[in-house]
């Protein structure tokens, strides 16, 4: 394949992504309105954060009553993949000034997937601009209409989309949880960990606990 | 803190993030405890975010049998490899039919 072979080829699976998993703004605008945001929260939370896993989270938590630092921590903590994915992609996109303050914005699991997918450094550059442009588009565009659509709702819970936010993160989570015994074993004791702290401490404040096990295996990883 | 300042901090603090990976020097960020940390947290927090949503109401733990059906159904569709959205869809109309069952 040449060049631009490559180069289109980039472009069709950005957009493939991007369209595929913007369409699940429409359950992020749902769940953000059951979680007792308004449509233009839900909206802001998309255009500005932009990252869905943290914006989930903070619906989340707020729709459970809990505190609104402890939510925002728990959100801004599952946001610190993306400084990751940011050190990745750095050598790859080579932008700078103002270009790189944009393109900052998109780096998120999505655009980082494509553009390392991709057979060289032209193509990934593609690759990233098309999946940023195509997911930004249409995960801002459903989760306005799913929060419209939603808050013209009486009670969600009759339509099970108190189960939507649960799916979305284990959808997210599973590849991770497939390739990785450690992993689950990880999860696992997370939840457990929140689960028992539930009864005990105030709403959010469980989530944030589940971290503990993370720095604790990190650490042990330093340590050897 | 009311909720606008909440999402303020959060639009912020996530854009910060994803520009300090992009921009910072890479010896700053670049450790392999903080790497290794920052790989792990995200499982550890979604794995307790699911947990909480799904068994826990108001503070206290609670077995809603047609969230945890949905919940299952989602797994299901997972192993079938499904697409995002169908995964989506399948926990939402299960749990709504699971409702709708149980009364």
């Amino acid at each position: 394949m040449d060049r631009t072979t490559h180069r289109s080829a980039a472009v069709r699976d950005g957009l493939g992504v991007g369209m595929a998993v913007g369409l699940s703004g429409l359950a992020f605008g749902a769940a953000a309105i059951i979680a007792g945001l308004t449509v233009p929260q839900a909206c802001v939370l998309s255009l500005l954060t932009f990252t869905g896993a943290s914006q989930f989270a903070l619906t989340g938590a707020v729709g459970a009553g809990g505190d609104l630092v402890t939510a925002t921590a728990g959100a801004l903590l599952l946001g610190g993949r993306n400084t990751l994915y940011g050190l990745r992609l750095a050598d790859l996109l080579k932008v700078r000034g103002p270009r790189r303050l944009l393109a900052a914005h998109g780096v998120i699991d999505e655009t980082t997937a494509v553009a390392l997918a991709q057979p060289d450094e032209r193509a990934a550059r593609t690759g990233f601009t098309a999946t940023f442009a195509s997911l930004y588009i249409t995960w801002n565009l459903c989760t306005l209409a799913g929060a419209f659509g939603t808050s013209f709702l009486g009670d969600p819970g009759v339509l099970g989309l108190d189960a939507v936010g649960p799916a979305a993160f284990l959808a997210i989570l599973w590849p991770r949880l497939a390739a990785s015994k450690e992993l689950r074993l990880l999860a696992v004791a997370a939840a457990a960990i929140a689960l028992c702290a539930t009864p005990f401490l105030p709403p959010g404040v469980p989530v944030l606990l589940s971290a503990l096990p993370a720095l604790g295996a990190a650490l042990v990883g330093m340590a050897r | 803190m009311t909720l606008w300042w909440a999402i303020a901090a959060l639009c912020a603090g996530c854009y910060a993030l994803k520009l300090a990976g992009l921009a910072a020097p890479r010896r700053v960020l670049d450790h392999p405890a903080l790497r290794r940390f920052a790989e792990l947290v995200p499982v550890a927090l979604l794995a307790a975010l699911i947990a909480v949503q799904v068994f826990t109401e108001a503070g206290e733990l609670r077995f809603d049998p047609a969230r945890t059906a949905g919940l299952g159904a989602a797994a299901v569709a997972l192993l079938l490899r499904a697409p995002f959205l169908v995964v989506l869809a399948t926990a939402a109309v299960v749990t709504a039919l699971a409702r709708m069952l149980l009364g």
